[in-house]
């Protein structure tokens, strides 16, 4: 499905000028700084700004030309908020039924049970609003989205009012429910770990402009990358986790390769993401002898990127083509020769499962 | 205390009709006029709420002058009306019926408006998104989320309605059954040194008017005590 949006607003210093046409499927992020657009845009597409001179359809629906504006409520998308956005004067489970009940039968797809299940809060639906801790209300107020079988969801920074702690809790809620549900999402976030984790589409805005959109590989491939400006250049390997060893460890295996995992022990087995940090990352050019670090893939150097600050970032394959980039000082890159296409040993210092 | 005259209940029952239908009139006009105006930080939206808070200003006679003049037999509005086969307003309940309307108005507007800002746009967005229409948003959302405000708007309207005087002196005099209120009646008794009836009536006001007061200041603590 494709979602088409041409929006020119200009408000006081402010101007959002977009004409696109985003593919949909999973999850898509809106990524940049505050201020850039992101939300405006997400206004746009639900139909709670009404501009002149926008267009915006999804698949064959119009939902906004010329004349023609579907308001909101018949728009069949879900919308969740940062936080507060749960109805305080209903219980959780009459906020849960709010939308589901003003579904048509016909329409609906997901059910009280299930729904509740998937975001394990079948335990709190008798409760008050004011009774629930910051993760529940955003598990809540997805549910709630969930259950009027949206078109689309829309999630409007759904993680950023939360802490570390709660954020872990949810995440694994969000890519569940992003391969479950069947719906596709558009996402908003300030957060390069947010989007490695859960996109598989990155919509990279400035200024009010949309400045390119890539798949998530695309746009970790690329040095310049904005998704890089916090923590340096990571890479991301999708693969399998698998239950854990005798030696107490779990192991991430993709077709090419097998890591090591310490901790992790409330990941459910499954796929799963790896978000790994280039600075976390060395290169040897020989196979590495007895040493503490468990982690040792045999990669293929696919490109040197140009020195910045006395380091270099090493773009690597693994054996089935997934990136692993490392970042060497650029010293190290001269005198052990390193080129495009050596065969060399990737040390990973530390993985993270992103969770 | 000697038993109330029949004039009296005429006068009690037409001020309680006046003060019913004002605050029915008022809340209807004011909810979709404060939602209006809590929504925007327009030049038109500041111009409005101070046409609104006008009478709040003005001496009650000014507003009671203009009102004759617009509404009496040679005022535009008077005459359309009798142009279109019905008579003009003045010295008429219909007429100091419009009066109370615009002179109560800033007491329905303002704590509508408040509740309604207070409440912000979030959760009537959330109702848009789950597939509620903009009735069922007012029923469902609005209206259980703001009703320490309307509490609030109607039991004002009606009590200061009960207090108008000049406007309704100026406009429609003082004919008994028709325009003849509490306040104007006590104003004649007074005039005619009847002190006894003025006083008994004075009393019934006076209780009326606590009772309100009290009614509004014990919802206005419940309601901020029990904001989420």
């Amino acid at each position: 499905m494709t979602l088409q949006v041409r929006a020119h607003w200009r408000r006081d210093a402010f101007e959002l000028d977009v004409d696109c046409r985003l593919p949909l499927e999973g999850v898509t992020a809106l990524f940049g700084r505050s201020g850039c657009g992101k939300t405006s845009l997400l206004r746009v597409i639900a139909g709670l700004e009404r501009l002149r001179g926008v267009e915006v359809r999804l698949g064959d629906l119009v939902w906004q030309h010329d004349r023609q504006f579907v308001p909101l409520h018949r728009r069949r998308i879900g919308l969740v908020f940062q936080e507060h956005s749960l109805l305080p004067h209903l219980s959780v489970r009459d906020n849960l039924l709010y939308g589901y009940t003003r579904t048509p039968a016909a329409e609906r797809r997901l059910h009280l049970d299930e729904v509740a299940a998937m975001l394990g809060i079948e335990g709190l639906l008798t409760r008050a609003i004011d009774q629930l801790s910051g993760g529940q209300r955003q598990r809540v107020s997805l549910g709630r989205a969930l259950l009027t079988s949206p078109r689309l969801l829309l999630l409007d920074e759904p993680l950023s009012a939360l802490d570390t702690q709660t954020k872990r809790e949810i995440m694994p809620f969000l890519s569940r429910l992003a391969s479950e549900a069947g719906v596709p999402i558009i996402m908003i976030s300030h957060a390069p770990d947010e989007v490695e984790r859960l996109a598989d589409r990155v919509v990279f805005m400035r200024e009010g402009r949309i400045e390119r959109i890539e798949t998530l590989r695309e746009a970790l491939a690329r040095p310049d990358s904005p998704l890089f400006d916090e923590d340096g250049p990571a890479s991301v390997l999708e693969g399998t986790l698998q239950a854990p060893a005798d030696n107490g460890l779990r192991p991430f295996v993709t077709p090419a390769a097998r890591l090591w995992l310490v901790g992790a022990a409330h990941r459910p087995a499954g796929h799963a993401r790896l978000r790994i940090l280039a600075r976390d990352v060395a290169l040897a050019l020989d196979p590495p002898g007895r040493m503490s670090v468990l982690n040792q893939l045999p990669v293929t150097i696919v490109r040197i990127d140009p020195p910045a600050d006395g380091r270099v970032t090493v773009a690597c394959a693994l054996g089935d083509g997934q990136a692993l980039l490392a970042q060497i000082t650029a010293w190290s890159a001269q005198t052990l020769a390193l080129a495009p296409g050596a065969q060399v040993f990737a040390l990973i210092k530390s993985v993270a499962l992103i969770d | 205390m000697p038993a109330l005259s029949p004039a009296d209940w005429q006068a009690i029952e037409l001020t309680f009709r006046l003060c019913l239908y004002t605050t029915i009139i008022l809340l209807a006009l004011a909810t979709p006029l404060a939602w209006w105006l809590s929504s925007g930080h327009s030049r038109t939206r500041v111009a409005v709420q101070a046409v609104v808070a006008l009478p709040l200003v003005l001496p009650p006679t000014v507003l009671g002058f203009y009102l004759l003049v617009a509404l009496g037999p040679r005022g535009f509005v008077g005459q359309t009306l009798e142009h279109i086969g019905l008579t003009h307003l003045a010295f008429s309940f219909e007429g100091i019926l419009v009066a109370s309307v615009l002179y109560s108005m800033p007491f329905a507007v303002q704590p509508l408006n408040e509740a309604f800002t207070q409440l912000g746009r979030r959760h009537v967005e959330v109702a848009s998104a789950l597939g509620a229409g903009p009735l069922d948003r007012f029923f469902s959302v609005i209206l259980p989320l703001t009703r320490g405000g309307f509490v609030v708007a109607a039991t004002l309207t009606f009590a200061h309605t009960l207090g108008e005087f000049g406007v309704i002196l100026m406009l429609g005099g003082s004919i008994p059954g028709e325009t003849k209120v509490l306040s104007v009646l006590i104003y004649d008794h007074a005039e005619a040194m009847n002190y006894d009836a003025a006083h008994r009536l004075s009393l019934v006001l006076l209780a009326f008017a606590f009772i309100t007061l009290f009614i509004v200041y014990s919802v206005n603590r419940r309601f901020r005590a029990t904001q989420p």
